[in-house]
């Protein structure tokens, strides 16, 4: 079984998000950019299939989409474990245009199960795994909370609302992953930093794909009003406050 | 021309959510002068349907096949779109919850429509469409266009007020049928959460982070939460340790979620954890360390040791609700 994990590459979550001049993009300046989350934890699933051999899993490719300026992203996973990767060399306008590049990335290359992250946390759009599948009408499982292998089939957890299913599927598939796919996201150690340096990366130009979407600007959330700080020894005050003045009990 | 609205129901039975939709469309379709269809898959009794009118859908569809009972993402993705075809739809408006999130990128490549995800207002503008969406877990919003001629919107929840409106609708069954060989997935087995509120769904949200020291201490919260009728909830760190089930993080990498009240309880307020909870009608922080980050976004907060003040909201809560 040959496994694809899609990376994107986002600001550091703790970034302080500041808006460039224009109002059209953020500031990237001293922007420290790190794997997307959701892919990262997704990556360490993958691997962790790889290394139980009772699963079959041969190979962990990942593929990302972006300019020569993302390829310590691809270094950094190649270095946590996977065996090569895919670069579409293009700026991602929006998830249909990246979706569409690495379903062709998929089309070229065959794989059994593509992973990708429920979302990437600059967007949070939650779409390009979904569309993905739609583009080589493959099965796809979203919200998937585990991937197991029984007897060699893939039987995957998806959390629904008030509750959990389990739900088996044959290759090739999708697995649109959330937390708790694998427990933390693995290090690089020193070895798989050494290793990554030689393994292959191909870099493929992008198909032409018109966008649908354009985001035309950005900014900050609107400051919330001041806290009101109420006295530690009369915390009652605090329920009175809330059922008077804000309303919500 | 339509606005067309996909509702879920649990059991036969409409949740807020679903209703929440139907106000949100009945909005767009109002901007659009369109009228809304209200679809529906699934045992739906025919009065529970009709509720869907109560809240703006003029056409009530009901897709009731035995090889939808479960989410298959391709199949559910193939009926949604030939409705939307037949019903000529414009916008489609789905939940931002995991469903929507299967559901509506997939109708997004059928259709050809480009999709706005997790909105919580209405358009900006149809003309351009224009539509204003978070970011940056919450630490941005952007203003969005969507040139394509149909539009996929996802909602976020607890985002929109329910409108009531007089009931003109009428329900049908939808004449479709779906080939058995579209459905690739099955489900074995299903572990329902029972007797709890959702979190997802609760408008009071009670949650606890590492200052309360120790999993033994959760008592006083869970009775907070229980006096005031909502649901608990926790921070990373508190759910990483095994402290409190995974279920219950909220965060950028857990739930996101937008309660009318969030009590957030020895959270010291990473920007992570507030991307998860910025939505939130009110936040309400208790914290002994007056600097920390969530006082920030909170409009009310006690500086003090919870173990202290918990149990004196639960008696002030407790003679309140007398």
């Amino acid at each position: 079984m040959k496994i694809l994990v899609c990376i994107s590459n986002v600001p550091d979550t703790t970034t302080k998000i500041k808006i460039a001049e224009g109002n059209a993009s953020i500031d990237t300046a001293g922007i420290q950019w790190v794997i997307n989350p959701w892919d990262e934890l997704s990556l360490t699933r993958a691997l962790e299939l790889k290394d139980d051999q009772l699963t079959g899993v041969k190979s962990v490719t990942v593929a990302h989409v972006g300019p020569a300026s993302s390829e310590p992203t691809i270094r950094k996973a190649l270095a946590i474990g996977a065996d090569d990767a895919i670069r579409v060399n293009a700026d991602s306008p929006d998830a249909y245009f990246v979706a569409a590049q690495l379903a062709e990335v998929i089309r070229k290359e065959q794989f059994d199960m593509v992973m990708c992250g429920i979302e990437s946390s600059d967007f949070n759009g939650s779409n390009v795994g979904g569309m993905i599948s739609e583009f080589l009408s493959l099965p796809s499982v979203s919200a998937v909370s585990a991937i197991n292998f029984e007897g060699g089939n893939p039987v995957l957890t998806r959390d629904i609302d008030g509750g959990k299913e389990i739900v088996a599927i044959s290759a090739p598939f999708v697995a649109i992953v959330q937390k708790g796919i694998a427990k933390e996201p693995r290090i690089a150690a020193m070895r798989g930093i050494m290793l990554a340096r030689t393994k292959p990366v191909k870099v493929l130009e992008p198909i032409d794909i018109e966008p649908l979407t354009q985001i035309v600007s950005i900014e900050k959330p609107s400051s919330r009003p001041g806290c009101k700080f109420i006295d530690a020894a009369n915390p009652a005050q605090l329920i009175e406050l809330l059922k008077n003045e804000a309303k919500v009990i | 021309m339509s606005v067309l609205v996909y509702t879920e129901n649990w059991d036969g039975k409409f949740k807020k959510l679903s209703y929440e939709l139907v106000s949100y469309a009945s909005a767009v379709a109002n901007m659009m002068n369109n009228t809304v269809t209200a679809l529906s898959i699934g045992k739906v009794g025919d009065d529970e349907l009709k509720k869907l009118g109560g809240y703006g859908a003029q056409k009530i569809l009901n897709v009731d096949i035995d090889l939808l009972t479960a989410l298959d993402n391709q199949a559910y993705t193939s009926v949604i779109a030939e409705i939307a075809r037949k019903e000529n739809a414009q916008v489609i408006i789905i939940s931002n919850n995991n469903t929507g999130k299967a559901l509506a990128p997939r109708l997004s490549v059928r259709l050809k429509a480009g999709v706005g995800s997790g909105v919580s207002k209405l358009p900006l503008s149809t003309n351009p469409f224009t539509v204003y969406k978070r970011a940056y877990s919450g630490n941005a919003f952007a203003h969005m266009v969507i040139k394509s001629d149909i539009k996929i919107l996802t909602l976020a929840q607890n985002s929109f007020e329910l409108t009531e409106t007089p009931n003109n609708s009428t329900v049908e069954k939808a004449a479709i049928s779906v080939d058995a060989s579209l459905v690739k997935t099955k489900v074995k087995d299903v572990k329902k959460q029972t007797g709890k509120i959702l979190l997802t769904d609760a408008d009071i949200v009670v949650s606890g982070g590492r200052g309360m020291k120790s999993p033994d201490n959760w008592g006083p919260l869970v009775e907070l939460a229980d006096a005031l009728g909502g649901a608990t909830a926790c921070s990373r760190p508190v759910s990483d340790e095994g402290w409190r089930p995974h279920e219950e993080h909220t965060g950028q990498t857990g739930k996101i979620i937008a309660p009318n009240l969030y009590l957030a309880v020895g959270i010291s307020g990473a920007t992570q954890h507030l991307a998860g909870i910025s939505s939130s009608k009110y936040i309400v922080a208790i914290n002994s360390d007056k600097d920390a980050p969530i006082f920030e976004a909170a409009q009310y907060g006690i500086v003090g040791d919870a173990m202290k003040i918990l149990p004196q909201l639960i008696t002030a809560v407790k003679e309140l609700k007398k």
